[in-house]
């Protein structure tokens, strides 16, 4: 019998899961703030899915229906990976070792 | 481009995005880090757009969208100021949320055009997975809205609650599963929609009954919320990219949410279903009685610190409100110059959100290895001439570690009275957030400083 590929994609969330329980724990908790700040940036990679709706429109009005939800979460998706990512960085270069 | 191909495309993504978080195990390794993510990101949009290989009119409304939001991230990225830090992590988080709620609209509206079925005829495990990414992207959404209004002082940080608020709650959370399922069944539309509208409510109600000093637990879960909602969408869009950056931030926000409970001593239960200060705050103020507290001046402070061979400072919210990190770092600064030993503690929950200390300080250009955490030095008060808690209060409440009937009776506090002496800046002797008195302002060690944190800092720098 063959395996339904909806199996395979849940073994990839369960595992990523833990992935992420580990590397998360590894991270000092002085960088919590960005580690915030940077998880916020990568989830707005759901941008791909709003890429695709908003390309998925077959008649010649770009914006109907549900190409039109695709455009706006686009919009909302890029304010957050530009925002996420800039204000992590700027963050980030804020964390200096002591002058010695 | 090939479906199997762009698929390793995202993988590759998924795994940049890893690193990205790996590199935040230390400051040093952290920037790399970070441009991980970003080429994690640039891999995830340029594939996507070669695999749908569309690049009509459309493709350039895309791409002016795109620079649209872009340039409003970065003018807000570039604009903040880092002690609104907490309240634009709340409002990155609902745009998370109602972008996953519009995706999973517009394929619940569209299915060809992801591959799922065909109207009124979706599969059931797509119309599945689409209503919960709808549902939790609803309520990441609406309760990301409510904790921003909070942070930003818009809205009472105090806790609303009502009666009968928890019973709603899980009615409504009940019939969100229930409307899943006739959903599942008839495929109608105004199910779907009721679910994102019920999901919008619950958001909301489960925000408000939390009060302001626990939103570094808030903020945390709904972290933790977006990504589940992103993974939920990438299932039913079947991208690897979005199943994996769901599951790790997911997973980062519930590790968050545990270590912030942990700071508390609470369950995340208890600080869910809200109302800590509320009831506590009304019994503390009548059996509140005047006990004598010594009182100090700038210039006292100014003595006993540059007299001193060692000081912690020990910061908390109050420091972010007045604003007084840079003028803290001015003040250690002359400290060190008299040869003082400085060093911060820094306790999990101080501040609205994980971490919000530690950025205000490297802000004011505090070395990061002089900042330490509770348990790394907790043992040194014992051996510190004062301790100087700026715009901190519960978290250095001995009674926590006294009184079983206390409300904070075993959450984790800094021993700040064991140093010899220890200055409290703080405006009056109001309570804390917990609502309980705390017993410091009353120690023979202890001189209270009543001021604004800047103020004071700034008047002891002068003084020094």
């Amino acid at each position: 019998m063959e395996i339904d590929p909806f199996i395979f994609r849940l073994s990839i969330f369960i595992l990523s899961i833990f992935v992420g329980y580990y590397v998360v724990w590894s991270v000092t908790p002085s960088l919590h703030t960005p580690l915030m700040s940077v998880t916020n940036a990568i989830s707005s990679v759901i941008i791909v899915g709003a890429i695709i709706a908003a390309l998925a429109s077959s008649s010649d009005n770009i914006f109907e229906g549900s190409s039109l939800f695709g455009f706006l979460a686009i919009i909302l998706a890029a304010v957050n990976i530009f925002g996420g990512f800039l204000v992590t960085q700027r963050m980030l270069q804020m964390y200096k070792k002591k002058k010695k | 481009m090939s479906a199997n191909l762009s698929a390793l495309f995202y993988l590759i993504s998924g795994i940049l995005f890893i690193l990205a978080l790996r590199g935040l195990s230390s400051p040093e390794t952290s920037r790399q880090g970070n441009y991980f993510g970003i080429a994690g990101m640039i891999i995830s949009i340029i594939v996507t757009f070669l695999s749908l290989g569309n690049f009509g009119p459309g493709f350039i409304y895309v791409v002016v969208f795109l620079l649209i939001g872009g340039s409003i991230g970065a003018y807000i990225a570039f604009r903040i100021p880092m002690t609104a830090m907490p309240e634009l992590v709340a409002g990155f988080h609902s745009l998370v949320g109602l972008a996953a709620v519009f995706v999973a609209i517009s394929a619940f509206l569209n299915p060809e055009a992801f591959g799922l079925g065909s109207i009124g005829a979706i599969k059931l495990a797509s119309l599945i997975e689409m209503s919960l990414g709808a549902a939790i992207g609803a309520i990441t959404f609406s309760g990301s809205i409510i904790a921003f209004l909070k942070l930003r002082g818009i809205m009472s940080g105090a806790p609303i609650t009502f009666k009968g608020q928890h019973l709603i709650n899980l009615l409504l959370g009940l019939s969100i599963i229930f409307l899943i399922y006739y959903l599942c069944i008839s495929q109608a539309s105004n199910l779907f929609w009721s679910i994102v509208i019920i999901s919008f409510l619950v958001g909301i109600l489960l925000i408000i009954p939390i009060g302001g000093a626990d939103m570094p637990v808030v903020i945390s879960m709904l972290n933790s919320y977006s990504g589940w909602a992103a993974a939920g969408i990438g299932f039913t869009l079947e991208n690897t990219a979005l199943i994996i950056t769901g599951a790790l931030v997911g997973s980062s926000g519930a590790i968050l949410s545990y270590i912030m409970c942990k700071g508390m001593n609470r369950s995340f239960f208890n600080v869910i279903l809200g109302g800590w200060g509320a009831s506590e705050q009304t019994e503390s103020l009548q059996t509140k009685e005047q006990k004598p507290v010594k009182n100090g001046n700038a210039d006292d402070a100014a003595f006993l610190m540059k007299n001193a061979s060692s000081v912690i400072i020990v910061p908390g919210y109050g420091m972010a409100v007045a604003q007084a990190q840079h003028a803290l770092r001015e003040m250690v600064d002359s400290l060190k110059k008299n040869g003082v030993k400085v060093s911060y503690a820094i306790h999990p929950v101080a501040g609205r959100m994980p971490g919000h200390m530690n950025v205000l300080l490297a802000e004011a250009n505090v070395p990061y290895d002089e900042v330490f955490e509770l348990d790394e030095i907790n043992n040194d008060f014992a051996n510190c001439d004062v301790a100087y808690v700026i715009g901190a209060n519960d978290v250095t409440n001995p009674i926590a570690k006294s009184d079983p009937q206390s409300p904070i009776y075993g959450m984790p506090v800094l021993d700040v009275e064991k140093s010899k002496s220890v200055l409290f800046v703080k405006r009056s002797l109001s309570p804390g957030y917990a609502g309980i008195d705390n017993d410091l302002f009353y120690r023979d060690n202890t001189l209270m400083l009543f001021a604004d944190a800047k103020k004071m800092t700034e008047e002891i720098v002068k003084s020094l």
